[in-house]
This record gives structure tokens, C-alpha cells and sequence, in this order.
């Protein structure tokens, strides 16, 4: 799941901050988490999610813009129970612009399954 | 080495966690958790006639103990029917564990019958659920669903059962400790030497208690530190009884019905302090305007409710029995005069008009008497409207677990299956449920459950023959547009009711109301009270929904200019 900057590339207004989460492995984590933004209508720029070690907890990186109401935010966050830790840090938008060359491999060297 | 199924082993940890009542329904995909909860010597089921009533049922019991409950339903239609009574617990903090059925892991995903993702539904009505992929996984499910439930803030968590996972053989050498609540950690030091000064320093403190106090125990440390501190102490809906009415530091219920020198206090307090409640706008009014002099200091066991709503100058994440104890041994004994003497001014000026208080057949009347019959030591549930705010505003000595009502959702329905479940979990107090034909027809189906299990419910049915609440806004916001919220057809209510095998007394048609109201309260055993009362009595004071507390209408000492 990957939501992306503008195709222009223009700046978005304010200040983004990356939410690091280490989090519990299992399938409804993702769910747990974007309903949480969702339905507090809280946008969230872009989505990383991976897993670490042995694949029993992963990574979630979730790029937010920064927001009077982003420190309820992360303790919302804080309260769900398959998530280990939150730490916010002040970022922009280029990891996830490079993502893009990262996977251009794929759309490039195969073919499309669907 | 221990051999049994899923389910079996569910029923074992459910046992081994002290859970001794389960209401539910069973169905298709949860039979084999039924077969296995039919050999337990230690839990009865109570076969309620709907999910939700279930559902409302296991929070009569929790609310009432304090201890998390457990319903069960089965998939699909059992399951959705579930959500409503979720949301309410999610809201008012209430710890109940609903187990649901599920189709067999093969067919989840293929639109199987009576499939539903009741963990994707659940999410926002949970503190926290799960899907058993795996019957290696049910010891630590279950016990976490009773230390999550039960834990800081309590709320409500769903275990959804896979039917092969219930089935599956699983082999243990030995079961898991029975799980309770985490440990609470101490509030830091240094924030309660600063809310101590900041009380010590101001001269016109209000204390606020919530359903936190209630849910904490804590109201005797809030008294003590009320008398300590010469706080002058009001309540939520769900914080009521927390202070008993006769203490002379005792307020009353603030917000959109509360007594009406409450709200001024409010508006010349220059401190507040604030334990187990999230300022809800029922509560607040509009919050930009809520205590417009006070410095806030905000007490509550869920981080996320600090600065949520209104910016605290001092806000610490703590239990409120933990807290209020540390406070009343930091602060200086104070004796408060010219506050205290402002307060009790005010009090006697703008008290709270409960007119008709003595006539068994008016709103107010119905529920003094039905208090003064019953007692100090009977349970209270209500359903939600006018009678439910008259309750609260009228009922006599009400307490802290003796007081359930849904404050958060406003779930209509609630009323008569948390009765059942109250009883059921305290069958030596008399439990009274206050509703009106509204709600009551929200989950009747139930009075079929009150009936069979011989629960000693009382249903006092304020009867408008519509939505009284809902005519009240149309009344006084709508331009007396009273549209779509009166029943062109009336109910025989004590005919339905004996239909159901309840007792039912007619306070309309009764020659001594009184006494015909003490007979039916002092019966063994569930029975309705049907009493008629007029549409048209608006419940006062009343903040208009969207409008700062101070500018409540109606209520007023010297005139019924709305009434």
C-alpha cells in the first residue's frame, strides 16, 4: 500500500513528520493502523511497511503532514495494542520519491502479471 | 499432557478466569463452543433473544462488578448484531469479552454463509480484537482478551473463532495463568507537587468526577480529598454517585441537563480539576467556552484523553484512586469560606427544580418514590431519553456501580438487558431499570429472557407513546415541528409484557398509584410499570446542543417559562 507525493512534485504545505512504528507481524496490524487515520480524518502521505528479523514484528514508516492534532495522533497510535513503538521524526518526501527509481526495475524487467 | 479441543479449551480458560455467567445465542459456526460450555460445571448460560441484548447483558454484569464479562454469538448476522453493544462498551470504558463464531479458515474470503469480517467490522468499536488463525494460539488469546480488557483504561475486546479452530485437537502440558488487569503505575511526583500548589493557590476550585472514579473505586479518595481541599465537587453522567448527594461539598451533574448552579459555578471557578472524565460535549457544552477563568488540571489513566479536547496547564496520566489518594496527602487543608459561602449561595438560588417530586404518577415523582421504595441498595440501569436524564437528575442516593446507564453511544435499548445482566451478577440486590416505550421497544425481545430466568428486574416504563427527547428538540429548536417521533399507534405495554410471562401493573389506571407502585417494587421477580405520562414535559434545564453550558434554558427558581 503506497499512497504517493503530487505528480508535479510541488512541496506539500506543511511540514511532514515520519512516524517510525515497530509493530506486531500479523495481517490485521495495517488495518488496526490506517483505520485509525482514517477515520479520524488524519491524512497520511505515504506508507512503508516491512518486516524485521525473523518477520515476527515489522516496520512501519508512515509519512504525515504536521498537524496541530498529530501529537493525539501518535497517541492513539500508541494505544493500539500491537504497536511496540512510535517515534516521529522531521522529514520530507525523498525516501519516497526515490522509491519509485527502486521499483521501476520491476515495472521494468517483468512482466505484468494481471 | 492434556488433550481437548478448541472449544474445550476455551470453556477451561474462561473457567480458570473466574467467569461464572455467559449470556449469548448459539449458531452454526459457534456450536462447538456450546457443546463444550454444556459440560462446564462452573458457567450457566443465559439464552438471550438477541445479540445485542447479549451483548448489553454481559455489560450489566460487568458494569456492576467491574470484572470483564463474556457474551458469545455466532458468525455473520450473530456477529454484526454484536457491534452496537462493542461501540457502547468502547465508549463508557466497559470490560466485555465477546466471542464470535467464524467459518472454518478454508472458507474464509469466499463469501461463505454467514460470513462476515467481524474483525475488520470490529476495529473501531474495540480497544482491541482478534481473529484465532491457529488453536495453538487460544491460551494466549484469551488471556491477553482479559488483561487488554481489563488493563488501564477497560474497554471492550472481540475473540473471533475460526469453527475448525474450535474443533482442532490441541495438546497441552499445562494451561495458562488466568489473567488480570497490568499493574498502574504511580503518577509522577513532581506533576502531583504541582497540582497540589496549583489547588492550594486557587480560590475558586471546582473538583469534576467521571466514570473513571466510578470504574477506579476512587470515590471515597475523592471526598477525602474534596474535604481536605474544600473542593466543591461535581459529576459526569457516568461519574454520578461517585460524591453521595447529602455531602455537603456535593454539586451535582453538570452539562446539557445539569443542575443549573452548576454551570454558572463552572463559569466563575478558577480552577478545575478533572478525574476520570474526557469532557464529552454533553458534559462540556461548546468546550471553547467550558470554564472560560480556570486553569485545568486534567487526571486520567488514558494519555490520549489529556489535551484531546481542551489544552490542560497540567495533565497527569494516572489512575484516579491512585491520584486523588497522593493529592489529598500533598494539599493544605483548606477551609474554602468565601467560596464555599459563593457555592452554597448560588446552590439554594439555582438548585435543581424536580417538580412533581411526590406524585408517583409524574416523571420526577415516579423516580423518587420508585428510589425511596427501593432503597440505598438497589441497582439503577436506564435506558436513554428524557427518563434517563430524569434519573439522573432525581434518582435518590445513587452509586458508583449501582449506576448504569449509556452515557457515551446513547444506546436506546441498553436499559432492560443490562438489568438482566446486573441481576444476574448480583442476585441479593433489587435491580430497577427506568425506560420509555422508545427504547424499551429497542430490545423487548428481552423481557422473553427476564421472564425465564425470574431475574428480579423492575422496568418502570415512562410512557410518552413517543420519542420524548426527540419531540423535545423539535419543540424548542424546530419551530415546534414535532415530525416523525410520535407513535400513531399505542402499545399495551403491560399486555405485551404478560404475553412474555412478565408481571405488569398499570400505574394509569391504578386507584392508589403509590401503593400499587410498592407492591409491584417489593415482588419477587421481573415486572413492568407502565406509566403514562405527557409528551409535552420537556425535561429542564436544558443547554441546547451546540451552545456553552451558561446559556442553559428553562429550570429557572422563579418561573416554568418552559415547562
Amino acid at each position: 500500500m503506497r499512497m504517493l507525493m503530487p505528480e508535479d512534485g510541488t512541496r506539500p504545505a506543511r511540514a511532514l513528520t515520519a512516524l517510525r512504528l515497530t509493530v506486531n507481524n500479523h495481517p490485521g496490524v495495517m488495518s488496526h493502523i490506517c483505520g485509525l487515520f482514517a477515520r479520524r480524518a488524519f491524512n497520511v502521505e505515504g506508507i512503508l511497511c516491512t518486516p524485521l528479523g525473523g518477520g515476527a514484528i515489522s516496520r512501519i514508516w508512515l509519512l504525515v503532514q504536521e498537524d496541530e492534532r498529530l501529537e493525539q495522533m501518535i497517541r492513539q497510535v500508541r494505544k493500539l495494542q500491537d504497536v511496540l513503538e512510535v517515534l516521529p521524526y522531521a522529514a520530507d518526501e525523498g525516501a519516497f520519491t526515490g522509491l519509485d527509481a527502486c521499483v521501476e526495475g520491476w515495472e521494468r524487467g517483468r512482466t505484468l502479471l494481471a | 499432557m492434556q488433550s481437548m479441543s478448541g472449544a474445550e479449551l476455551v470453556i477451561r480458560l474462561l473457567e480458570r478466569q473466574g467467569v461464572e455467567c455467559i449470556a449469548g445465542i448459539p449458531g452454526g459456526a459457534n456450536l462447538p463452543l456450546y457443546d463444550a460450555l454444556s459440560k462446564s460445571p462452573a458457567i450457566r448460560h443465559v439464552l438471550a433473544r438477541h445479540e445485542q441484548g447479549a451483548g448489553f447483558i454481559a455489560q450489566g454484569m460487568a458494569r456492576s462488578t467491574g470484572r470483564p464479562a463474556v457474551f458469545f454469538a455466532t458468525s455473520g448476522p450473530g456477529a454484526t448484531n454484536t457491534l452496537t453493544a462493542l461501540a457502547d462498551a468502547k465508549l463508557d470504558s466497559v470490560p466485555v469479552i465477546c466471542i464470535t463464531g467464524q467459518v472454518s479458515r478454508p472458507l474464509i474470503g469466499t463469501d461463505a454463509f454467514q460470513e462476515v469480517d467481524i474483525y475488520g467490522m470490529s476495529i473501531p468499536v474495540t480497544k482491541h480484537n482478534f481473529l484465532v488463525r491457529s488453536v495453538e494460539d487460544l491460551p494466549r488469546v484469551i488471556t491477553e482478551a482479559f488483561r487488554i480488557a481489563a488493563s488501564g483504561r477497560p474497554g471492550p475486546v472481540l475473540v473471533d473463532i475460526p469453527k475448525d479452530v474450535q474443533t482442532a485437537t490441541i495438546v497441552l502440558s499445562t494451561l495458562p495463568e488466568p489473567a488480570g488487569p497490568d499493574p498502574v503505575e504511580p503518577p509522577d511526583a513532581e506533576s502531583l507537587t504541582r497540582a497540589a500548589r496549583m489547588i492550594d493557590e486557587a480560590e475558586r476550585p471546582i473538583l469534576l468526577l467521571g466514570g473513571g472514579v466510578a470504574a477506579s473505586g476512587a470515590s471515597r479518595a475523592a471526598f477525602r480529598l474534596a474535604e481536605r481541599a474544600g473542593l466543591p465537587t461535581a459529576m459526569s453522567l457516568l461519574g454520578l454517585g461517585a460524591m453521595p448527594e447529602d455531602h455537603p461539598l456535593h454539586l451535582g451533574m453538570l452539562g446539557m441537563h445539569g443542575a443549573r448552579c452548576v454551570n454558572m459555578l463552572m463559569e466563575e471557578c478558577d480552577l478545575l480539576l478533572v478525574a476520570g472524565a474526557r469532557l464529552d460535549d454533553r458534559a462540556t457544552g461548546q468546550v471553547e467556552r467550558f470554564c472560560p477563568k480556570a486553569k485545568l488540571i486534567h487526571m486520567d489513566i488514558d494519555q490520549s484523553e489529556l489535551d484531546k479536547l481542551k489544552q490542560a496547564h497540567l495533565g497527569i496520566m494516572a489512575d484516579a484512586g491512585t491520584v486523588l489518594t497522593a493529592l489529598a496527602g500533598l494539599v493544605a487543608l483548606s477551609e474554602r469560606r468565601e467560596w464555599l459561602a459563593r457555592v452554597a449561595e448560588c446552590k439554594a438560588a439555582h438548585p435543581l427544580l424536580l417538580p412533581g417530586s411526590d406524585d408517583p404518577r409524574a416523571p420526577y415523582g415516579l423516580v423518587r418514590r420508585t428510589g425511596e421504595i427501593l432503597g440505598p441498595e438497589a441497582i439503577v440501569t436506564t435506558d436513554v431519553g428524557q427518563h434517563q436524564m430524569r434519573a439522573a437528575q432525581a434518582y435518590p442516593g445513587l452509586r458508583p456501580r449501582r449506576w448504569l446507564t449509556s452515557g457515551g453511544l446513547g444506546t436506546m435499548g441498553f436499559g432492560l438487558p443490562a438489568a438482566i445482566g446486573a441481576a444476574l451478577a448480583n442476585p441479593d440486590r433489587p435491580v430497577v431499570c427506568f425506560t420509555g416505550d422508545g427504547s424499551l421497544l429497542m430490545n423487548i425481545q428481552e423481557l422473553a429472557t427476564a421472564a425465564e430466568t425470574g431475574v428480579n428486574v423492575k422496568i418502570i416504563l415512562a410512557n410518552n407513546n413517543g420519542l420524548g427527547l426527540v419531540q423535545q428538540q423539535q419543540d424548542l429548536f424546530y419551530g415546534r415541528r414535532i415530525f416523525g417521533s410520535g407513535y400513531r399507534l399505542r402499545v399495551d405495554f403491560p399486555r405485551v409484557a404478560e404475553g412474555f410471562g412478565v408481571h405488569a401493573v398499570d400505574l394509569g389506571t391504578s386507584r392508589d398509584p403509590l401503593a400499587d407502585l410498592e407492591r409491584a417494587l417489593l415482588r419477587e421477580g421481573p415486572c413492568l410499570v407502565n406509566v403514562p405520562v405527557a409528551a409535552e414535559e420537556n425535561v429542564y434545564p436544558m443547554v441546547p446542543p451546540g451552545a456553552a453550558n451558561i446559556e442553559m434554558i428553562g429550570g429557572e427558581a422563579h418561573a416554568h417559562a418552559h415547562a
